[in-house]
């Protein structure tokens, strides 16, 4: 199997603080992550794709047009953002690292076919650093491959 | 269990199909396709996977192993012209992907060794780019 890995920053902040907690828990719990005006980190994001090369080009996606997606569908909701604040599925969510690489991965997914509908990859990790002390990792299955889903129609078809 | 071996190699490369017109191979390929070419510094990390020799606790002697990405990598490509001076890429154009192919397909033919196989090439064109190359790439 071959995947490449692209490495994108974005500076942010936000404040660890779990509502079904009561203030006392969630300074215990959070420490000085829980301080009520926030902290900002330069995240690090990694962003892995998977799949077959394109014979024409050696290339499994144009990193342009991978830049341009991360750029788009990602960094421009949490790059110099209030990530508690600004993005939306934080409203009532803690943006601890763990649901920040589950919430870019399911962003991810969620929009891959229109920039990659035409190529036969998918996101198969998202990587983020708050620090680099710490990493976090979601792994993104493969898709059921198109084949798959035809011969199933096929089945279907022979079966009606 | 997994070691893993870095090296690194400097060299240059452009990458555009000869049969894409420039404005094509500017859309897929960026400043990457400039004919005149450019360089990087590669750094390639080679995993290993196996048990320990029961003997001399090694996995694989870490000497030949640097003797054989010597050989079949730093050697061939340091300070080269990709495209010019290192086959196949006169016809396989030299992206990060296709010379971590390359460079496993060179690699994989010196670990036939019933106690331990390639198990992975990371290639890094810069520090935020990299291919890795698991398994059997079957491409």
């Amino acid at each position: 199997m071959i995947s490449l890995t692209r490495r994108y920053h974005f500076p942010a902040s936000h404040r660890l603080h779990a509502a079904q907690l009561s203030d006392a828990e969630n300074a215990r719990l959070y420490g000085k992550c829980n301080n009520p005006f926030g902290h900002g980190h330069d995240y690090t994001l990694q962003v892995t794709i998977s799949g077959e090369l394109d014979a024409t080009t050696g290339l499994l996606a144009p990193l342009a047009r991978l830049d341009e997606f991360v750029s788009e569908k990602i960094l421009r909701l949490f790059a110099y953002r209030n990530i508690n604040v600004d993005v939306p599925q934080f409203a009532s969510l803690a943006p601890t690292t763990e649901n920040v690489a589950l919430v870019i991965g399911d962003l991810v997914r969620r929009d891959w076919a229109e920039f990659f509908g035409d190529l036969p990859i998918w996101a198969s990790r998202i990587h983020i650093q708050e620090t680099d002390r710490n990493g976090f990792e979601v792994f993104l299955p493969a898709p059921e491959r198109e084949a798959a889903s035809d011969e199933r129609n096929e089945r279907v078809m022979v079966h009606a | 269990m997994l070691i893993t071996r870095k090296t690194e190699f400097s060299a240059s490369h452009f990458c555009r199909n000869a049969s894409l017109s420039d404005e094509e191979n500017r859309k897929l390929f960026g400043d990457e396709a400039r004919f005149a070419g450019h360089g990087h510094n590669f750094v390639l990390e080679v995993s290993v996977e196996g048990e320990p020799d029961p003997i001399t606790g090694m996995i694989v002697d870490l000497k030949e192993l640097k003797d054989i990405l010597e050989k079949e990598v730093v050697g061939p490509m340091d300070h080269r012209f990709l495209n010019y001076e290192v086959e196949p890429f006169s016809k396989v154009i030299p992206t990060t992907a296709n010379i971590a192919l390359e460079i496993w397909r060179r690699l994989e033919k010196q670990f036939a060794s019933a106690r331990f196989r390639l198990a992975r090439v990371r290639l890094f064109e810069t520090p935020d780019l990299y291919v890795d190359v698991v398994g059997q790439p079957g491409v």
